[in-house]
């Protein structure tokens, strides 16, 4: 999803193997029992490096993701959606944060992170990389983006791994508002003018594929599922979660009047699901290797943010060194 | 302290008066005073608090899981300590 399994930077998981076995089958063992793994608890490296990377990519994709949305803040088209938009977006860099502080519980520092961001070593979710150009995507995003980050993120809050799982209930509980505004954005556009329903349309044909594939290759081409699974960082395979999303949605858009851009999707009676056809994957790996539509702007759009706040954070760091000696009311 | 590298502080919310102020996560800041505001824009967006604390995490001192199994031991078979332990006929009432 967010974090896609896709990318394994910095140095490869050690092989558990080489571990102490016996420690190694007394963490599975408290796994194995839905025991939360805490800190300061000995966990095998490779575990660490998986969380690390995960919950890195997953604190990446929320501040990139500020980007496309907050492209239409000073243009929304009334005060009500402006003042959404901006709640929607301040959320999003919230849940960055509640994510990197739990990244950091397990001995990553905040610096290398940013760092493995802006340097472009880092990867974040995929659909981040596709452009905003009309009001309608803000509906799309909302609805269908924030959509399948709900599907993916349910289960996460019951994931092995303590300060992650409580960053998830966080984030769920504010994802709700963020798919419904989404929808809400989808429904006006929906009811209006032809035009209108045309853009929405539209957006739907652009954001439909790219939705589908933030969650992950199929289950065959995925690297790192099966030792997640065992850990119970991932609950779901990446299919189920798609197939779950799609369940969902395509009875959205049909109340919406809008046709899931999809020759081959049907309805299947016996599964009772629907089946869609198949994606092109080569559009998801072009963009995950930095080639997307927006790959570099928005890039180019963090590293900016960061160099023009330079000057902030030094007047802040010098402000703090001078005041240092005062004390803070006391706690009450 | 370095321009980018501050110190983490760990941030606790009571959500209403009556109740403990609660774990909910950290920030990184300056000083104290920038904790709490940005544990203000960080963990109640919501109203969820009424009162926040914010504590350097380095000055955290915490139990060593390591040793849980010594450190609760003298708990362990100490059954007694509840009121679940004594027997009491059932026609005994409001005890
Ligand atoms: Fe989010
Ligand atoms: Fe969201």
């Amino acid at each position: 999803m967010y974090t896609q399994s896709l990318d394994n930077h910095g140095q490869a998981p050690v092989d558990t193997a080489a571990e102490d076995a016996q420690r190694c089958a007394q963490f599975q063992g408290r796994v194995d029992l839905d025991e939360r793994i805490e800190p300061k608890d000995w966990m095998p490296d490779a575990y660490r490096q998986t969380l690390i990377r995960q919950i890195s990519q997953h604190a990446h994709s929320e501040i990139v993701g500020m980007l496309p949305e907050g492209n239409w803040i000073t243009r929304a088209p009334s005060l009500r959606r402006k003042a959404v938009l901006i709640a929607k977006v301040q959320d999003e860099g919230g849940h960055g944060a509640y994510l990197y502080s739990a990244a950091e519980t397990l001995g990553v520092s905040r610096d290398e992170l940013l760092e493995q961001l802006l340097s472009g070593a880092a990867k974040y979710s995929s659909i981040f990389n596709y452009p905003t150009p009309t009001w309608a995507d803000v509906g799309a995003i909302g609805w269908l983006v924030d959509g399948a980050a709900i599907v993916n993120q349910i289960p996460l809050c019951r994931c092995s791994y303590g300060p992650y799982a409580r960053a998830m209930v966080r984030v769920c509980k504010e994802e709700s508002f963020h798919q419904r505004q989404g929808f809400e954005i989808m429904l006006a556009l929906a009811r209006g003018t032809a035009a209108q329903k045309q853009m929405a349309q539209d957006s739907l044909n652009r954001w439909w594929w790219p939705s589908l594939m933030m969650f992950g290759p199929n289950d065959a081409d995925s690297k790192h599922s099966a030792q997640s699974m065992r850990w119970k960082i991932k609950r779901f395979s990446n299919d189920e979660l798609r197939q779950r999303f799609i369940d969902a949605t395509v009875p959205q858009a049909q109340f919406l009047g809008l046709s899931v851009p999809d020759p081959k999707l049907r309805w299947d009676e016996q599964t009772g699901h629907f089946e869609a056809g198949p994606i092109d994957w080569n559009e998801f790996f072009d963009v995950i290797k930095g080639n997307g539509p927006c790959n570099r702007e928005r890039l180019e759009a963090r590293r900016d943010a960061h160099a023009k706040g330079a000057w902030v954070r030094e007047a802040a760091t010098a402000y703090a060194l001078k005041h240092r000696a005062d004390g803070l009311t006391r706690a009450a | 302290m370095s321009a980018t590298q501050w110190p983490l502080y760990e941030v606790f919310i009571r959500s209403k008066g009556g109740l403990d102020h609660k774990h909910v996560g950290s920030v990184h800041a300056t000083d104290a005073n920038m904790a709490i505001e940005h544990a203000r824009d960080v963990y109640t967006r919501r109203m969820e608090g009424v009162s926040i604390w914010v504590v350097p995490s380095a000055s955290i001192v915490a139990s060593d899981p390591q040793e849980a199994g010594s450190l609760f031991e003298p708990a362990r078979d100490k059954v007694y300590r509840h009121p679940t332990f004594y027997e009491i006929p059932e026609e005994v009432k409001n005890l």
